[in-house]
């Protein structure tokens, strides 16, 4: 599978995956991804790998400790009046 | 002349305190969220709570600069990154520049051929081939200017317009920044799968 990837399409999928696009490009990247099997199985799988990045990274939470230390610096934070 | 009754000063006054204190109530709220993007944005876990304390402080000592009714979240984030930024983290250069389409695709054809030929696997069958630590080590490897935008769009999931004002670069910048960084995850993800297999 080794069809030459060209430029513009690259660039197409990242800004529509990305949601950057107008509602006319939009359009456009929809009848080029209708009618170019390749760029579809690309997008396929580019959304599936933006959707996987932010499965596996979006883990552990914020610890109770450090949820602690920032409600405490609330607290120090306007000892007086605040200025 | 100072006519200004005590009253309305006093009025002024308690309404401030209650502003801060929505503030910061509000500011609490995000802290999860924000916590996700620092701990990519950070080395460790360890630096990553440092940099939480560090942008909250400063953001519970400047909160009058923030604008109610305008992205807090953002407006966190912001802080957050410059933080980031001042500790002298920028030391790594960037690594020479590709051409757009190099290496854009290597993964997929790598996962694959991992899979083997025939195989039907569809792509989150195949993505799950990636275990959880090769992706977190492949990108905390990432070089920062390319981490930093990675983790704001992807998992800030901020717009590249929010994204080129908290890293205060040019629009056009995110975009190829962007383009790169996932494309340099993906050849190094690519390179762990031949390792692993």
């Amino acid at each position: 599978m080794s069809e030459t990837p060209c430029t513009k399409c690259a660039w197409l999928l990242q800004l529509y995956l990305d949601g950057e696009l107008d509602e006319t490009e939009a359009c456009e990247a929809e009848v080029h991804l209708d009618a170019c099997g390749y760029c579809r199985r690309q997008y396929r799988f580019e959304r599936a790998f933006r959707e996987y990045l932010r499965q596996t990274l979006t883990g552990e939470p914020m610890s109770p400790e450090l949820r602690g230390k920032l409600v405490a610096l609330r607290a120090t934070a306007h000892p007086a009046d605040g200025a | 002349m100072s006519g200004q009754a005590p009253d309305t000063e006093g009025r002024g006054l308690a309404e401030e305190a209650l502003g801060r204190v929505r503030f910061e109530e509000e500011a609490l709220t995000y802290a999860d969220q924000v916590y996700q993007v620092a701990r990519h944005l950070a080395g460790s876990k360890e630096e990553a709570e440092e940099l939480m304390q560090e942008t909250y402080a400063r953001a519970f000592r400047s909160w009058r600069s923030y604008t109610p009714g305008t992205n807090m979240r953002a407006w966190l984030l912001r802080i957050l990154t410059n933080i980031n930024i001042d500790r002298g983290r920028r030391k790594q250069r960037q690594p020479p520049a590709q051409s757009l389409e190099e290496g854009d695709y290597s993964l997929y054809d790598r996962l694959e051929d991992v899979a083997g030929p025939g195989s039907a696997e569809d792509e989150e069958r195949l993505l799950h081939r990636l275990s959880q630590s090769d992706i977190v080590d492949a990108l905390a490897a990432l070089p920062h200017d390319f981490r930093d935008v990675l983790v704001l769009v992807d998992l800030g999931e901020f717009s590249y317009q929010e994204a080129a004002q908290i890293l205060s670069i040019p629009i056009g910048t995110v975009m190829s920044r962007l383009h790169r960084a996932r494309r340099l995850l993906k050849q190094s993800l690519a390179s762990s799968l031949g390792e692993d297999t």
